[in-house]
């Protein structure tokens, strides 16, 4: 295994040093080290160097849409997202409910090495909602499941969400919920308010998502239990979560890229490539969530990565499939939307997009100090390289990236997992 | 004219205006024993229709004929757009088939707007979804000019799903447009939230309304709203929404009901309201004929005057 020498970088945009990688771990940390038997990587002592990202919310797609993303393409895609590790959603077909699937993506990720896969396990059999999945088994498998949802679907029933929340309990396991009210949102379009009224699209109110959300703490808190919100869309849902966090109940919540920069006004083109679960918001809403991520009550960004094949996206608004592609773009986004308000150092970036989600998934390996002694899962960016989204140039096998053409603030050059480089000077390694 | 006609809010007061000049002179063409023009010979217009409505459908193909038009109808059923063709495959077929002008009607909001997008004719919207018909809006003012001799100022009152109602959408844009105050009247669920935006009044209360109206319009309700929970039950919903004999009686004397159809009667109109002297709702489905060749007129036509030149009417001497 190659030994590396990462010249004049800045650990969470601290101050310039070297890093020393021997054998997949971080040797040593200093001014000018003498270069030895290592490759040398010389960042130009402007890279800042973070803990590899990790994605709490990536949908791979594989087993049943491979049309839309491998395993080997999306973690291909992650790498150069500068990730180390994703946490791959159950909505696969089939679905990821049992240990047998959990672990075939598992094997896929590892075969594939672009980044650690960790399978995310179904909540409920076939994302049903009616019977518990097998969560202890796929907690045992050698995939090590510890985040479960039912993404894609909301554990509606009150009382299979308790029992959720209690079962996972014993092997340290998280349920991931994705909170929207199915009844409240029967045919719902896009975000509901001024511009679904005007646009004759139906609604998602914000009501749909809070008010599970709500319940949710409460139930959490009532049963002892950990409960993660994913992707998180309103103001008044970082309200809820300020005031369970407030309470010091276990409550955790992630907000996607997305959110933290695009509006629903973008639904007046009737370009489904803006059509996302939940849906975009008002801009007041946007506001809040960034203060949220800022003042750490949103914990972590996570992608909600949902690649689609051109067919489901060329099609009119109400027939087109739900999601957007995020794993390329995300850091761009946050440096965007974060850094440059001066909202988050790198520092906090490095919570936000490695540590934070890495804790709440139990990863042990990612999300750690850059420190001697630590696994070498790195991810140097360069902070000032303006880039332009091209969706041509993107590795996801999808291209439904709602940023083609928008310049971003900075990109990410290199990616270490456990010491090898899966990315080099910003292309596949 | 922009080049093509999505929303109501393509139109600006003066190019609306332009529509009804147009219709009025194509009116009075339909009033002749030959009632073709040859102003778009050669031009082909496709009704590309994903929902059935023969009654638009026709009105649009009537349209089209009468100015010499090629028309095809490319309907859902039974075709390939009904076998999963997406919506930019038919584009594309349209387009290689030279289309110059497509009709489209479909039950996705916004659908007519993708086709805009992938086009090179112009895309007329004959109804998407829960959004706009701006055609039947344009027949409704046209309409009310006929019969009122003018739309500003006057006091328009829409009636009924105002929720799920492209016209109810298309209706409110258009008039305000042209100078009228709209007022939608509906119980509070069948309003859309975000409503305080658009350009109208909004009632809860008919009977308040119905003194300072010179139109009504009475919307269709249909049953599934019930099963919603919408409304209780049709016979409440008529008791305090449907227009009766002796709601009519509480109108100013020269106010008009309209209704677009297909009409529910006994429902949210009375038989003898659509059938009393009042009533346009026979009126609309002749101007619907003649705004549609007003509007495929001026989108594919050009500027001249549609009828004037020595040998309108006849084989002879069309335009380029
Ligand atoms: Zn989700």
């Amino acid at each position: 295994m190659t030994d590396w020498l990462l010249r004049q970088v800045r650990p969470l945009g601290g101050d310039v040093v070297d890093i020393r990688i021997v054998g997949g771990v971080i040797a040593e940390i200093g001014p000018s080290l003498p270069e030895g038997d290592c490759s040398v990587y010389e960042g130009g002592s402007s890279l800042v160097a973070l803990p590899g990202l990790v994605d709490l919310h990536t949908h791979l797609r594989e087993p049943g849409r491979e049309d839309a993303e491998t395993v080997e393409t999306g973690t291909r895609a992650a790498a150069l997202g500068g990730y180390t590790a994703v946490h791959a959603m159950a909505n696969t077909t089939p679905v990821a409910d049992v240990a047998g699937v959990v672990e075939q993506v598992w094997r896929l990720g590892r075969d594939a090495g672009w980044c650690d896969v960790a399978p995310v396990g179904a909540v409920t059999v076939g994302l049903g909602g009616e019977h518990l999945a097998e969560l202890g088994a796929m907690a045992e498998s050698i995939a090590r499941v510890r985040v479960f949802s039912d993404d894609g679907k909301c554990v509606s029933d009150p009382v299979l969400m308790r029992r959720a929340l209690e079962y996972v309990k014993a092997f340290d396991g998280v349920i991931a919920q994705h909170a929207q009210d199915p009844r409240l949102t029967e045919g719902a379009q896009m975000n509901e308010g001024v511009v679904s009224a005007r646009l004759g699209l139906a609604g998602w109110p914000a009501v749909a998502e809070e008010a599970i959300i709500a319940r949710d703490c409460l139930l959490a808190a009532h049963v002892g239990s950990r409960l993660h919100v994913c992707h998180l869309s309103t103001a008044g849902s970082v309200e809820i979560i300020r005031a369970a966090k407030a309470k010091g109940w276990d409550v955790t919540a992630e907000v996607t890229p997305h959110h933290l920069v695009l509006t629903e006004d973008l639904a007046a083109t009737y370009d489904p490539t803006y059509k996302v679960n939940p849906p975009l918001r008002t801009a007041a809403d946007v506001e809040a969530l960034r203060d949220a991520l800022a003042d750490g009550t949103i914990d972590v960004v996570a992608t909600d990565h949902a690649p689609h094949p051109v067919e489901d996206k060329e099609t009119d608004w109400t027939a087109a499939a739900f999601g957007m592609t995020g794993l390329e773009t995300a850091l761009g986004i946050v440096a965007e939307t974060m850094v440059a308000t001066g909202r988050l150092d790198w520092a906090g970036v490095a919570d936000r997009m490695s540590i934070a989600a890495a804790r709440i998934g139990r990863l042990a390996d990612h999300g750690r100090p850059i420190a001697v002694g630590e696994p070498a899962n790195l991810t140097l960016i360069d902070p000032d390289a303006a880039w332009t989204v091209d969706r041509a140039q993107l590795a996801s096998r999808s291209t439904n990236t709602p940023y083609a053409g928008r310049s971003l603030p900075a990109r990410v050059v290199a990616t270490f997992l456990r010491g090898r480089p899966t990315v080099l000077d910003g292309k596949p390694a | 004219m922009k080049r093509h006609l999505l929303s109501a809010t393509d139109l600006d007061r003066e190019s609306a205006t332009l529509v009804l000049d147009t219709a009025e002179e194509m009116a009075r063409l339909g009033e002749r024993s030959i009632k073709k023009l040859p102003t778009l010979r050669g031009r082909t217009v496709v009704n590309l229709f994903y929902e059935d409505s023969t009654r638009t459908r026709t009105s649009f193909e009537l349209a089209a004929k009468r100015l010499s038009a090629d028309v095809i109808n490319f309907s859902a059923k039974g075709s390939s757009v009904s076998k999963g063709e997406s919506l930019k495959d038919t584009a594309l077929t349209l387009e290689a088939m030279g289309a110059d002008a497509v009709v489209c009607r479909h039950s996705g909001s916004g659908a007519p707007h993708r086709l805009a997008q992938w086009v090179k004719g112009s895309v007329v919207n004959a109804g998407d979804g829960t959004h706009e018909h701006p055609t039947q809006a344009l027949l409704d003012a046209f309409t009310m000019r006929r019969r009122l001799g003018r739309i500003e100022g006057l006091r328009v009152t829409i009636v009924g799903d105002i929720l799920h109602s492209r016209v109810a959408r298309s209706n409110v844009l258009l008039l305000d447009i042209l100078g009228a105050h709209p007022t939608v009247v509906a119980p509070p669920t069948l309003l859309p939230v975000g409503i305080e935006a658009w350009p109208t009044e909004v009632s809860y209360d008919i009977d308040a309304v119905l003194p300072k109206s010179d139109v009504v319009m009475m919307l269709r309700v249909q049953n599934e709203r019930m099963t919603a929970s919408y409304f209780p039950n049709v016979r409440e919903y008529s008791r305090r929404y449907g227009l009766d004999a002796r709601r009519v009686a509480a109108l100013p004397d020269d106010a008009i009901v309209m209704h677009p159809g297909p009409m529910n009667r006994g429902v949210e109109i009375a038989a003898e309201v659509a059938d009393s002297a009042r009533s346009t709702i026979v009126e609309q489905v002749a101007n619907g004929v003649s705004v549609r060749m007003a509007v495929l007129y001026l989108l594919l036509g050009g500027s001249e005057p549609a009828i004037g030149s020595p040998a309108a009417g006849s084989t002879e001497g069309e335009r380029p």
